[in-house]
């Protein structure tokens, strides 16, 4: 293809009309042999491009196909947890969420209703804490109350894309595991609602993290029911969804605890 | 006289097709995740079609779905784009693609003869300026799409690339009209490469073109 084609010059000699002939001709040939040489290199590429592009979609539809690990294909579920491992590792309680001054609060959401019910009873509510040093632990709201009380303005993110800006008051959740700490060391916390409508799962890490907070306040008025009442996590290194409303029992565990949304697909992890 | 000259490497041409899928496959997931809260405009227009035209596009409700594939993806996007980059740089291939001091004024000139408001196209090498600030320009989005979707995705951990962004809204935004850009792109790339012919096209996937030489 990158040989010099053979022109025989033109001279002016008696021959001249013959010679411009042969020289068409071999113009000729040459360019019927490089359009061959494009067409088969069009041939082999085409069909290595198609080769692949079919291998590809293959290799696609085999991975959306495989079975669901809790609510994905399990290739993806697998990616999902690979990626948690990464940021787990990468993650450090010094870094924090930035702090607002109270100008910048925006209206909260409700987006959420698992787990809390107006009919709840707010006197009725007690704080379990399972997996303590010599047994579970039942608080009441004075006994969180009583511990030193902590305000953040923070951003709110839920999953969805959406987020607002709030101002949260209650206790550090780690005031409260060193007060209560697990009988040995775990690396997950479990958080549910009373009655289990509602529960997401924890790594300490996060747990321990000092924005967060077991919330009794938002916006400097005590929970409504409908944003958790009368105690809810704050938890702005997570998405909006870890942010659990109403919590009746905090479980250590070594075992990677259950969360009602990693079980319907998503991420289990959700650090931000 | 013709002959067959070459004109993309392997490698380019490898990198740019595997691109293609991804870049597809990310886009697509990204709706299934703008979905969830599509709030753009466009103009005043709300960038959300009607729920029964994501319904009726099997993309409405899939929020997990989406981010499960966007963060599986992710890596082969990144890492795609990461060693053309690379390969640009180290081969030497970079200076046929990244604008020079005549880059600029060549634009218009090829802009202008595109939209048939000049006769003649100026003389090109193997991009003209037009394409060398594209094909620039696409690298720079990409990168900008990488930092955003890391800012969005870990805003606290990554707190200062999120602060350059103006914030997990502001990578929000930016994410997603570097978005609106690739389709723009994508739009006006197709269109050129329809406009060129059949030679121009083949040569991203045999690597040569047939030209037509002086017989010396």
């Amino acid at each position: 293809m990158t040989d010099e084609p053979v022109v025989p010059e033109v001279v002016e000699t008696v021959d001249g009309e013959a010679l411009a002939a042969a020289r068409a001709a071999a113009i000729a040939e040459n360019d019927r042999n490089e359009a061959a040489a494009l067409r088969r290199a069009t041939r082999r590429s085409f069909l290595t491009m198609g080769v692949t592009a079919a291998v590809g979609a293959g290799a696609w539809a085999l991975l959306r196909s495989r079975a669901p690990l809790q609510g994905l294909p399990a290739p993806f579920r697998r990616a999902l947890d690979a990626n948690d491992k990464l940021a787990m590792a990468y993650f450090s309680p010094t870094r924090l969420n930035r702090e607002y001054p109270p100008a910048k609060i925006t209206r909260p959401r409700v987006n959420g209703g698992l787990g809390i019910s107006a009919n709840n009873d707010p006197a009725a509510w007690r704080l379990t804490i399972q997996g303590v040093a010599g047994g579970a632990r039942v608080l009441t709201l004075d006994e969180i109350k009583a511990f030193p009380r902590r305000t953040m303005i923070t951003e709110f993110r839920c999953i969805e894309g959406w987020s607002t800006i709030n101002q949260w008051t209650g206790t550090r959740l780690s005031d409260v595991v060193h007060a209560f700490p697990p009988d040995h060391p775990t690396r997950y916390v479990a958080m549910e609602t009373p009655d289990r409508g509602y529960y997401v799962g924890l790594d300490m890490d996060s747990v321990l993290h000092p924005q967060t907070l077991l919330a009794y306040e938002l916006n400097g008025a005590p929970l409504t029911w409908q944003h958790g009442a009368p105690l809810r996590l704050a938890i702005p290194v997570k998405y909006g969804v870890k942010n659990i409303k109403r919590v009746g029992v905090i479980r250590y565990t070594d075992v990677r605890p259950a969360d009602f949304w990693a079980e319907q697909g998503y991420d289990w992890y959700l650090g931000l | 006289m013709k002959r067959l000259e070459r004109k993309h490497r392997l490698a380019i041409r490898w990198f740019h097709w595997i691109n293609f899928p991804l870049l597809a496959l990310m886009i697509w997931s990204g709706a299934l995740i703008y979905w969830a809260n599509a709030v753009y405009r466009f103009l005043g227009i709300p960038l959300n079609p009607p729920q029964k035209v994501w319904q009726k596009l099997h993309m409405a409700y899939r929020l997990a779905d989406g981010m499960s594939i966007h963060f599986f993806v992710m890596w082969f996007f990144a890492i795609n784009g990461v060693l053309y980059v690379l390969y640009t740089l180290l081969s030497g291939e970079w200076r046929e693609l990244v604008p020079n001091r005549r880059s600029f004024i060549e634009a218009i000139q090829v802009t202008l003869h595109d939209l048939h408001l000049r006769k003649t196209a100026p003389p090109q090498r193997k991009y003209n300026g037009a394409q060398r600030i594209s094909y620039t320009a696409i690298i720079i989005m990409g990168f900008g799409s990488l930092v955003s979707g890391m800012a969005i995705y870990k805003p606290v951990q990554l707190s200062w690339l999120a602060t350059m962004m103006g914030g997990y809204q502001g990578a929000r935004f930016v994410h997603f009209w570097l978005t609106v850009g690739y389709v723009a792109f994508f739009a006006v790339h197709i269109a050129q490469v329809v406009r060129t012919g059949w030679n121009n096209f083949q040569a991203m996937v045999t690597g040569y073109e047939l030209h037509e030489v002086p017989n010396d």
